[in-house]
Formats: C-alpha cells, sequence, structure tokens
C-alpha cells in the first residue's frame, strides 16, 4: 500500500512542480494575459465555491447547466449508440447496409454540427444537446456494435443448447461479452462530450462554462477566462475517472 | 423402443461445397457410452453438431428417441471442448451452472439443481467464484456441472479433456463415467485419443477421414468400473486399442506392403 501512495505522490510531484515553476514565472514577469495559478484559483473559488452552501449562485448558472448537458447528452447518446450497436452487431444484413453510412458519419467532425443545429433548433439547451448526443455517439455505437459481433460463436452454441434466446440471450451473454468494448467506447464519448458541451455554449448560450469563458474573455477578465478553463480540465479528469471506477467494478472478470 | 440416437445417411458440407459428412449412419441405445474416435478433422465436431440440432443437415436424418432433430432436441446438454470458450467468464460457477436451467424453476430448486450438480463433480465450495479463477481441470467440471444440472437423457461431448493435463485428464475420465451412471445418461463423446475411447465407451465407433464413415464399430467387453491402472492393463484393452489404432490408421482394412 505504502508503494501504491508512493509512486502516486510522484506522479502528481511532476503536476505540483509545473505549477509551481508558473506560479514563479508569473510573479517574475507578470502579465495579464498570464495570471499566476493562485490567482486562477483564488478567482474560481470566489466565483463558484464561496456561496452558503458552497457552491455559489454564478456556479448555478455556470456549472450546473454545463454538467446537465454534458451527463444528459451523453447519457442518451450511450443509450442510442448500445441499442443500435446491438442491433447491428448481431444482424449481418442490418451491418451490410447501414456500414457506408456510419462510415461516412463517424467522418463528420462533429463541432461542425452546432451551427446546423443551431438552426434547426431553439438557441439553448435543444441545440446543445441535439450536438452532444450527434458527436458523441458514434464511439459508443460502433464499438458496441464491434463487440457485439465478436461474442465467440462457441457462448453463441451454449446459448443455443441451453435454449437461452431472445433478452435473456442478450443480457446474460452478448451484453456481457461487448461490455469491455462498449465501456471503452463509453469513455471516448465522455470526453468528446465535454468539448462538445464547450463547442455548444461557445456558439450560442445563455449559460454554462463555456458561455462564461466567452463573456470572460470578452470582457478581458484573464483570470475568469483561465479559472473556467481549469475547472473544465478539472471536470474532465474527475468525470474520467469516476467511469473508469465503474468500469473496473462491471469488469472484475478481465482481469 | 426407439434407440436414444439414430443417425441415417447424414449428408452435411460446408458453406464453400467441401463435403464434410457423406451418407454417415449409426446408432446409440439408452444408456450407452459411444465414443467417436477419429483423425482431426474428419467431421467428429461436425456431426455433434447436426445430432445437437446447431446445424441443420444438408442430407439424411437424425432421429432423438425416434423423433426427427429439428432445433435442439429435449434433454440434451453439449459439453464442448475449450472451457475457456464454453463458459461464461463474467458469471459466477453457481450462475454459469443454472444457466442451461428451465426457466420456469422456482429459486430453490434451482438452488438445489445447482448444488447437486456442483456437488457431483465435487466443486461444492467454489460455487461463487468466477471461471478465471480456477484451473482448467475444474473449469471443465463446471462445464460438465451445467450439462449435469439440466439432467439429460443424451450429453454430447466434443473432445471434453483435450484441453487439460494429463492426470487432470485421467482424474476426469473416472468423474465422467461415475457421474453418468449417477444421472443414467447415454453419453456420445468425440475424440481423437484412442486409448481414451476405449477406456471410457461400451462402444467404440471408429470413422475414416474425411467424408467420415463408420469403418469399424467396437464392442468393449471390458469390466466396470473400470480403474486407470488395472483396465489399462487388461489384455482385452490392449487388444481393442490395437485394433482401434489399425483401423484407424488403415480405414481401408489393408496394411501398406513395408517398402524394401
Amino acid at each position: 500500500m505504502s508503494t501504491r501512495l508512493r509512486r502516486a505522490a510522484a506522479r502528481w510531484s511532476v503536476l505540483v512542480v509545473v505549477v509551481v515553476a508558473w506560479e514563479v514565472a508569473a510573479k517574475a514577469v507578470p502579465s495579464p494575459f498570464f495570471p499566476p495559478p493562485s490567482a486562477i484559483a483564488a478567482a474560481g473559488w470566489r466565483a463558484w465555491f464561496s456561496g452558503p452552501w458552497l457552491l455559489t449562485d454564478e456556479a448555478r448558472t455556470d456549472v450546473l447547466p454545463s454538467l446537465a448537458r454534458l451527463l444528459g447528452g451523453w447519457a442518451l447518446a450511450a443509450c442510442a449508440g448500445v441499442a443500435l450497436g446491438l442491433a447491428i452487431g448481431r444482424s449481418r444484413r442490418t451491418s451490410d447496409y447501414v456500414a457506408p453510412l456510419l462510415a461516412f458519419g463517424r467522418a463528420v467532425p462533429p463541432p461542425v454540427l452546432a451551427p446546423v443545429f443551431l438552426i434547426l433548433f431553439a438557441v439553448g439547451t435543444p441545440m446543445q444537446l441535439a450536438t452532444i448526443v450527434v458527436g458523441v455517439v458514434w464511439p459508443v455505437l460502433l464499438n458496441t456494435a464491434d463487440g457485439a459481433r465478436d461474442v465467440d460463436p462457441v457462448k453463441i452454441d451454449v446459448a443455443v443448447v441451453h435454449r437461452v434466446a431472445g433478452l435473456r440471450r442478450l443480457r446474460e451473454v452478448i451484453l456481457p461479452a461487448a461490455a469491455p468494448r462498449i465501456l471503452a467506447g463509453l469513455r471516448v464519448s465522455l470526453s468528446l462530450a465535454l468539448i462538445l458541451m464547450v463547442v455548444s455554449e461557445l456558439v450560442a448560450s445563455t449559460d454554462g462554462l463555456g458561455h462564461r469563458l466567452v463573456v470572460a474573455q470578452r470582457s478581458f477578465d484573464f483570470t475568469a477566462m483561465w479559472a473556467a478553463i481549469v475547472l473544465l480540465g478539472v471536470l474532465g479528469y474527475a468525470l474520467n475517472a469516476a467511469l473508469l471506477g465503474v468500469e473496473r467494478r462491471v469488469l472484475v472478470w478481465t482481469r | 423402443m426407439a434407440p436414444m440416437l439414430e443417425v441415417r445417411d447424414l449428408v452435411v458440407d460446408y458453406g464453400d461445397g467441401t463435403r464434410v459428412l457423406d451418407g454417415l449412419s449409426l446408432a446409440v441405445a439408452r444408456d450407452e457410452v459411444v465414443c467417436l474416435l477419429g483423425p482431426s478433422g474428419c467431421g467428429k465436431s461436425t456431426l455433434l453438431r447436426a445430432v445437437a440440432g446447431l446445424r441443420p443437415p444438408d442430407g439424411g436424418t437424425v432421429l432423438v428417441r425416434g423423433r426427427p432433430v429439428d432445433g435442439v432436441p429435449d434433454g440434451l446438454a453439449v459439453v464442448f471442448q475449450d472451457y475457456g470458450r464454453s463458459l461464461m467468464p463474467w458469471s459466477t460457477v453457481a450462475r454459469n451452472v443454472a444457466f442451461g436451467l428451465p426457466r420456469d424453476l422456482d429459486r430453490p430448486t434451482r438452488a438445489a439443481r445447482v448444488r447437486e450438480a456442483l456437488g457431483s463433480v465435487g466443486l461444492a465450495d467454489v460455487a461463487d467464484r468466477r471461471p478465471g479463477q480456477l484451473s482448467g481441470g475444474m473449469a471443465q467440471r463446471v462445464a460438465i456441472a451445467r450439462a449435469l444440472a439440466c439432467r439429460p437423457t443424451l450429453m454430447l461431448m466434443d473432445e471434453p479433456f483435450a484441453s487439460v493435463d494429463a492426470q487432470t485428464r485421467a482424474d476426469l475420465e473416472d468423474l465422467l463415467l461415475r457421474v453418468r451412471r449417477e444421472y443414467g445418461t447415454t453419453v456420445l463423446l468425440v475424440t481423437h485419443d484412442i486409448d481414451e475411447s476405449v477406456y471410457l465407451g461400451d462402444r467404440v465407433l471408429v470413422l475414416s477421414p474425411r467424408p467420415a464413415a463408420v469403418v469399424d464399430d467396437l464392442t468393449v467387453d471390458l469390466p466396470s468400473p473400470r480403474d486407470q491402472i488395472t483396465t489399462r492393463e487388461d489384455d482385452g484393452f490392449v487388444r481393442l486399442r490395437t485394433r482401434a489404432a489399425e483401423r484407424l490408421r488403415y480405414p481401408d482394412g489393408a496394411p501398406e506392403t513395408p517398402r524394401a
């Protein structure tokens, strides 16, 4: 245990060194564009976490809408991706027909769809959700289809011989067999969802972290801008770590 | 009474048109252990798949208890060669064994059946582990327990002991003979191991290379229960294994003339 702790400390020490170096450099050569980390942290704390119940009103308009869009869009994409992926992966004919469509859909860079959805939907959450869902559904869909297609045929034989069919076969054989790939797809999608959440909020929004970023930039409040960037990084890290934790639990059997 | 299994003029082709089985016929009586002994790639596994209803024949008929096979026959269980592929690694041993139980059984009955099956293969204490945490021999016993839990009347086994070491293999052979007597199960077992076929079988059917045909039907008249040491040194055992080896080697019955 102590070796593990020491290793973790060694890894994190690099980050600490970088932050300290930045602090020293920013203090030595003051620049309005590169505020010291201490100032960024203080600004972020003041803006979001100094409220009576930890969160300030600003946090309620910056962080919570962003989080809701991110997680909502990702969850919708996950459900759609898994369902479609299973259908495509388990049916040779479906997969033959839709393969070119998938290849094209996956090749379109997701952020370019934001302007399209801006026209199609109302400014605000529907447009942002659509951007996130359509952008992040691909890794889940393609990974699920691969995982479902590659289920060991012997396991399918076992299911057939034991008359395990339909939903039960899906739940007890195909989904668990595809789970490692599905989870890998979910992780890629989650980081992609964070990017698209910000992009969609940059384009047209009245709240959220992306909006906060644009407002800060336009009012030359670079410290607040950096604070939003740092918070986005922390958010991405925390979400990924949480999903990794889930993955480790679900996939115990692979180790 | 109709035999447990009857295969008449079975024809099976691969997708590319290769004929794997060309008019194969055989019968297995109730309560018999019949070993199919044949060279690799002769179509033994294909035959089992046709009997299990996993592959529709391209010609001929398969009858289980007198009824033509159309889909998986009732009372049938299969033990596949590779436990690593046939067990569900994400489920516990107990859940793996319960996998094939009829869905209309209530919980206590299911639990009792799983306990009973695990007990008869000597694995009662690993019910909560996962297959990946077991040795190869133990994992294959789980696969056998899964088959037994269904109380099969006919058990098909596709080289069930080919993936374990020799000592484990001997243990599993004895285990199979014991449990199949306890459960009153008819067994059709595919193997390419001559000694194993004679040791386990009431009869040994020797198959020719592809397309497989039965070239010999050996009745094994060795005393039961069999024993890994004494049975294997019995004169009858040695005679039978020599005969089986000969027929396997020279399916046409004409040994080549030794070269000068």
